[in-house]
């Protein structure tokens, strides 16, 4: 019964958003793409990268992985635990940097 | 008992949605995931793990990059490419991002058509997508033979600068383009049962037992998606970095 229920709620939706959204993801690559290829470099071309990047993977997951239209208990249960992900990267690119000025002071620098 | 008979026909009792939805769904007997089904659940959390694995891999290069006092080698000149003129940058990176996405899309058309009835068109969609993503990795084979042949990179070291470079490249794109190999063995394997008509039928599968149905091609779509996913992220840190 539950199962016959779980299939009668399958991921129905208008092929419309589908192909607008597929759009979008074309134009996002190829404007990431251009950022490169123009050479837009400092603090404009990572915002710039990390904005298409985001709306790319926004999207994927909203729409054709179907998350928008999920109960709140399922998206937070996979969405959460990646953004916790974020503590570990800024303790790794504080422990970067360190690891970085030290082989720059005893293999480069030798002050 | 009648309470969990409630819970279990969770189409019929309409939910309260929002905050207080998520809170009554949690904290509800026995089953978390009310309108998801237990394959399309345990597919999501494989994918968090994987996520996990990629975050960690990426992480890690995010590491030894920022970490090395030798030159990072520039991926916009290591992997352009020319056509008898100048090289164009990170060419051939570029049609394999836009292969990955048009293999994406037409993955969702055969889930909708899926969840339809649609056999043919079904599987012929889920043989285009195992297309794309052989041609992707196909293109990805020539990447690794031209980078190890022609420009000397190894895991170990490479002509043009830190020697991180490689290990970290060979680490995360390879892993990724497994992924994208299983991923095709997958497609491919659900296009025949779909083709031969077990979902219509509800054939039952011969190491679960349980009744095929079209459900299955969605559930193929979130791994499939989320290789083209990961893709997104290796393109941005690791080639436009």
């Amino acid at each position: 019964m539950a199962q016959a229920d779980a299939h009668a709620e399958g991921q129905q939706h208008p092929l419309g958003i589908y192909i607008k959204i597929w759009g979008w993801l074309f134009v996002l690559s190829t404007c990431s793409y251009l950022v490169d290829y123009f050479h837009v470099e400092g603090y404009l071309r990572w915002s710039l990268i990390l904005i298409f990047m985001m709306l790319k993977a926004g999207l994927i997951v909203a729409v054709f992985m179907h998350m928008m239209w999920e109960r709140l208990a399922l998206l937070y249960a996979i969405i959460v635990p990646p953004v916790l992900v974020m503590v570990f990267i800024a303790i790794m690119a504080l422990e970067s940097d360190y690891t970085f000025d030290t082989r720059y002071i005893f293999f480069v620098g030798g002050s | 008992m009648a309470e969990s008979a409630v819970t279990d026909t969770g189409g019929t009792v309409t939910r309260p949605d929002g905050m207080s939805g998520f809170v009554d769904d949690w904290s509800s007997d026995q089953r978390a995931f009310k309108n998801v089904s237990w394959g399309k659940a345990m597919m999501w959390i494989f994918l968090l793990s994987d996520t996990f694995i990629f975050s960690c891999f990426l992480l890690s290069y995010m590491t030894v990059r920022n970490s090395t006092t030798v030159p990072w080698p520039n991926p916009s000149e290591v992997f352009a490419l020319s056509f008898g003129g100048e090289p164009i940058p990170l060419i051939l990176i570029a049609i394999m991002t836009f292969i990955l996405i048009t293999s994406s899309g037409t993955m969702v058309l055969a889930v909708n058509y899926g969840y339809r009835n649609d056999r043919a068109k079904t599987a012929i969609l889920l043989l285009i997508t195992a297309a794309f993503g052989a041609s992707f990795v196909g293109m990805q084979a020539f990447e690794w033979t031209k980078l190890i042949v022609e420009e000397g990179v190894r895991p170990w070291g490479n002509p043009m600068g830190a020697a991180q470079f490689g290990s970290s490249f060979f680490m995360i794109t390879g892993f990724h383009g497994f992924h994208v190999s299983v991923g095709v063995l997958f497609l491919i394997l659900i296009a025949r049962k779909v083709w031969r008509g077990d979902f219509d039928t509800e054939k039952r599968g011969f190491f679960t037992s349980r009744k095929g149905r079209y459900e299955i091609v969605e559930t193929m779509g979130l791994y499939w998606h989320f290789v083209d996913l990961v893709w997104v992220f290796i393109f941005a840190f690791f080639y436009l970095w």
